[in-house]
């Protein structure tokens, strides 16, 4: 097992006294007061720009905004005081944000664009977070769960499909309504099934690996190893073809392939994997009516014809005709006339930002999620198990995947997809579920960075935590250097039982320090 | 893992790479074809939005923007909303619509209008740094206003044009253009009701006077302004242009014998021409001056010597005048046509005499007749002519100034005092005797060009006063406004209207 020969992260060798390791989060508070003052500072703009004062309800936004922030930076402190620290500013930065630009396109009387619903998923979104961080105290309870995910995801996925619950919204078929509340089930599914390929890979990943012919000089696995994989294939085909959504079918197949590889080690995955998108891509396209009109859109979108055909390359180009108008420098916070570009306040907000931020804001934008993404590896690459890596990787990559799909889909990468953009757009279930990536994101980074040498002798550090459930139900287990040797020993007790697949592999739960002791 | 995760992290720098790229691309490769797309009204937006700036006749604005509230947040309001001076000087300001449709200064001068001309590169640095709104520069005209009101209301209800020139300058003092239209009405912030103003102006046509009653239009809307984007048969105004070419080839002077027959049949062709009215151009001779052919308008002269000059000659003169070219005043002027010239016209000498008292294939704008005029009053250097007198920025600091500078040379000074002589003769004792001012010496030429299709014909008058200090020179064209039963129409009709011009200007 490579976990075993992975260098340790530096100063770890000495006996650390945890207690003044623990991080203060000084660094997070500096820079979540910038993105709030950055966030805050395009709200007001936005307001004096348009109205000559600030915006309605500027200071409501503005409480509970720094409240939600305080929030999150206490419970971290709290629940997660090793986490990253740049992870809850880059994103309240990019959340603020797009508040300021929502705002900016309700005042021009823009349809749909509704700042007050927004402000309430994000608050939603940031509370849910920070239960997730206070539940889940480990992230690899969540393996327990691997299989009961897969069906989640795949019911969540289908479900847009069922004749009354689904809704078709713009061509694609992703969303899902009842009792008056909209629902985008892809993105919660991407997060189960994230879950569901890191349990499912780091029980497999040998087999798939090692078992099988070479040809060519590729790996090629054994036919029944394929089995999951074949659904999965069938299953974004089937998004492809049913809700007519490239983007998330783009995303589900992407997150797996990608995930396949970080486990198996293995680049003969990946080109299976993309060349079997690529067939079944091409067969849509060959079949469907729909997919081909996407793809001439994306071909040539400035075609008159196009242009001004119902379902046409009016969205497309508009957005292309706002993030020109931008150009370099943006035409400022509110002076740009973003509201003409069609769903500028969800799918578009991509085009809105190019329009007043200009190309300028949108590199800094795009570099905000970078740092985002890259941190979320660094947090894979320092866990150190197994499942913790995938997860982690596979979470951070499937938010760059996302990123890819909608970004490329505006600048005419690729066709144009349904997917939002993460933060951003406006929409209860994308903030939901992204905020809840990030929760996870800075639960495996709290325990990578995490430094795990044992506590003086006797000694109780901190602020005793109590584990949350009951060792023998799964509950989460703390295993922190504030934990005490009870919690330890239950950690120890409570390991999967030999039936569990992990047998196979190493104990899942290990102290660097209880190695060495 | 982590060497596949940090290979990951490899893919996933390569994927952002792919997104900057493509954001760069389309905000900056792209962005001025996109911004100039037709379907993007952004630029109008931000255009009208903007605190675009006034143009300035005189002392008064023509246009200004006023703060309004709707999406646009400011109006362009043409001459106080006063619709009958707002037509007067709509040749000269155009429009400037929500549906991307401009003309006229509003168009040409657009990048000093909306602040974004380069010239102003230190303004605009300031207000990036003050974080002031940019502001338009206003846009001074050399309109003279008096001169500008005298040839509006001269020209009366005629379909026609009026031009007139600083002839030492070039600086444009009066561009009238009849009928004309209310650039107020395309200013309404509305693009539906733009669109059908905009399409009932460009399809009106006025009616043309025809000898058989038969219903014809004129090829030029009310939108057009006539005085740089329509062409006409110069008709006896070319004379003008015929003796400078060939008194320049040295072989003639103004005391010159030319043949005047009693009409004259073109070469290789049975085709008799006749003089007015069939008579001599003088009672009883065969043979006069080439001073007396101008002063009596006599065609049979000129068709001999249109030939006598040649395709060659008359080509380089009406290059040299630069007529086959289209200028920039700032607005776009169309070019003027010769045989031969700019197409693949027949070669044929017939043409090149009919040219010689400007018929055929001729066609000038009614600008470059001006110029005609302007040059010889100007000793023979013809100067470019402008409309903008300056740029002042929003703290009215004149950031730009138009120095008057040459078009061409196309005659020499001994050549241009002969035609001053000639000209002079026409006003004092010739065909042009109504546009004789009191006690001002005037030089003229009256014209009557000949349409076919049973159009009447356009009547011209172009010339310039005082005639030895010229201050102005002017070209007036009367579209189609003959009848056959006048044969001095161009002196009864156009004359009159130059005359009001040039007093306007003198006094």
């Amino acid at each position: 097992m490579s976990m075993l020969s992975e260098k340790r992260p530096h100063g770890m060798q000495d006996a650390i006294q945890p207690e003044e390791n623990a991080p203060s989060r000084a660094a997070e508070a500096v820079m979540l007061v910038i993105a709030l003052a950055l966030g805050l500072g395009g709200l007001a703009m936005v307001g004096y720009s348009i109205d000559d004062r600030l915006p309605d309800g500027f200071w409501t936004n503005a409480l509970v905004l720094t409240a939600l922030s305080l929030t999150a930076h206490i419970v971290l402190r709290i629940r997660a005081p090793y986490a990253d620290q740049v992870i809850l500013p880059a994103v309240m930065l990019l959340n603020t944000m797009s508040l300021a630009m929502i705002t900016r396109l309700e005042m021009d009387d823009m349809t749909g664009a509704d700042a007050g619903r927004h402000l309430m998923w994000t608050s939603l979104g940031i509370v849910v977070a920070c239960v997730v961080l206070l539940v889940l105290r480990d992230h690899r309870v969540l393996r327990r769960y691997t299989y009961t995910v897969m069906v989640l995801a795949l019911v969540l996925v289908v479900l847009p499909l069922i004749p009354g619950l689904g809704r078709e919204i713009n061509g694609a078929r992703i969303w899902i309504y009842f009792a008056g509340f909209s629902l985008q089930p892809a993105e919660f599914a991407k997060i189960l099934f994230a879950v569901f390929f890191a349990g499912y890979l780091v029980a497999n990943r040998d087999t798939l690996a090692l078992a099988g012919k070479k040809v060519l000089g590729l790996q090629l696995p054994r036919l029944r190893d394929l089995g999951p994989i074949l659904v999965v294939w069938a299953v974004s085909l089937m998004v492809l073809v049913g809700q007519k959504d490239l983007g998330t079918s783009l995303l589900f197949f992407g997150l797996f392939v990608g995930m396949l590889y970080l486990a198996t080690e293995r680049g003969g995955w990946v080109a299976i994997g993309l060349s079997m998108f690529v067939v079944g891509a091409f067969a849509a396209w060959t079949m469907f009516g729909h997919v081909q009109r996407r793809v001439t859109i994306w071909l040539d979108p400035l075609d008159p014809e196009l242009y001004e055909a119902v379902g046409g390359s009016f969205q497309v180009v508009q957005g292309m005709f706002g993030m020109a108008f931008g150009g370099m420098f943006g035409a400022g916070w509110g002076e740009g006339y973003s509201s003409r570009i069609p769903f500028a306040f969800s799918d578009m907000i991509y085009a809105a930002f190019g329009e007043e931020l200009g190309l300028t804001g949108l590199l800094a934008i795009l570099l905000v999620y970078l740092v985002i993404v890259q941190r979320g590896l660094r947090a894979a690459i320092g866990v150190r198990d197994g499942f913790g890596k995938l997860l982690a990787g596979g979470l951070a990559f499937v938010m760059a995947l996302q990123l890819f799909v909608v970004v490329g889909g505006i600048t005419r990468v690729i066709p144009l997809t349904g997917l939002t953009l993460p933060f951003m757009a406006q929409g209860g279930s994308s903030l939901l579920a992204n905020w809840i990536v990030i929760a996870l994101l800075l639960r495996t980074s709290d325990a990578a960075r995490r430094p795990s040498s044992l506590p003086t002798r006797g000694q109780l550090a901190g602020p005793a935590p109590t584990p949350v459930g009951h060792p023998g139900a799964g509950g989460a287990i703390e295993v922190g250097p504030g934990a005490s040797r009870q919690d330890r020993e239950a950690a120890r007790q409570s390991m999967p039982s030999p039936s569990d697949e992990m047998t196979q592999m190493q104990a899942p739960i290990r102290y660097d320090g209880g190695d060495q002791a | 893992m982590n060497t596949t995760l940090r290979r990951l992290s490899t893919v996933v720098m390569a994927m952002f790479l792919v997104l900057m790229v493509s954001t760069t691309w389309i905000q900056y490769v792209q962005a001025g074809d996109l911004n100039d797309d037709g379907r993007n009204v952004r630029k109008i937006y931000r255009d009208l939005g903007a605190a675009r700036g006034p143009i300035v006749v005189g002392e008064d604005n023509a246009v200004v923007s006023v703060p309004v509230d709707d999406n646009y947040g400011r109006q362009r309001v043409y001459a106080d909303g006063d619709e009958n001076i707002a037509k007067m000087y709509a040749p000269i300001t155009g429009f400037f619509a929500v549906n991307g449709n401009t003309a006229g200064l509003e168009r040409s001068a657009n990048d000093y209008l909306s602040g974004r001309a380069d010239s102003l590169w230190l303004d605009q640095l300031q207000n990036l740094i003050t974080g002031q709104e940019a502001a338009g520069s206003s846009v001074d005209t050399t309109i003279d206003p008096k001169v500008q009101k005298a040839a509006w209301d001269a020209l009366g209800d005629y379909t026609g044009a009026a031009v007139a020139l600083d002839p030492k300058t070039g600086a444009i003092l009066a561009m009238v253009s009849k009928p004309s239209y209310d650039p107020n009405s395309l200013a309404v912030h509305s693009g539906g009701e733009v669109n059908e103003t905009y399409q009932n102006l460009a399809n009106s046509k006025p009616q043309i006077n025809t000898s058989d009653g038969s219903e014809q239009y004129s090829p030029y809307s009310v939108l057009n302004n006539r005085t740089i984007e329509a062409t006409y048969p110069p008709g006896s105004t070319f004379k003008i242009f015929t003796s400078a070419a060939a008194i320049e080839s040295g072989e003639f002077t103004p005391d010159s014998e030319v043949p005047a027959p009693n009409g004259y049949e073109l070469t290789n062709t049975s085709t008799p021409i006749a003089n007015f009215g069939g008579y001599d151009c003088v009672a009883g001779q065969t043979e006069i001056t080439l001073a007396d052919a101008l002063r009596t308008s006599c065609n049979s002269s000129y068709l001999w010597l249109g030939g006598e000059v040649g395709a060659d000659g008359m080509r380089d003169m009406f290059e040299d005048f630069r007529f086959d070219e289209g200028l920039e005043v700032p607005m776009s002027t169309v070019a003027g046509s010769y045989p031969g010239l700019g197409n693949d016209d027949p070669d044929s000498i017939d043409r090149i005499e009919l040219s010689g008292m400007g018929q055929g294939d001729v066609r000038l704008t009614p600008l470059q007749v001006a110029m005609l005029s302007a040059t010889v009053a100007n000793g023979g250097t013809e100067m470019e002519p402008y409309l903008i007198e300056s740029i002042r920025d929003s703290d009215l600091e004149v950031v730009e100034k138009t120095n008057p500078s040459t078009l061409a040379n196309p005659i020499s000074s001994s050549t241009a005092d002969a035609l001053r002589e000639m000209m002079i003769g026409v006003v004092e004792d010739g065909s042009g005797t109504n546009a004789q001012i009191p006690n001002v010496s005037v030089a003229g030429k009256t014209g009557t060009a000949e349409n076919g299709n049973n159009r009447q014909p356009t009547l011209w008058f172009t010339g310039f006063a005082p005639a030895d200090d010229p201050q102005v020179a002017v070209a007036v064209v009367l579209e189609n406004a003959g009848s056959s039963t006048e044969d001095t129409a161009s002196g009864t009709l156009a004359a009159p209207v130059a005359k009001a011009i040039l007093e306007a200007a003198i006094n």
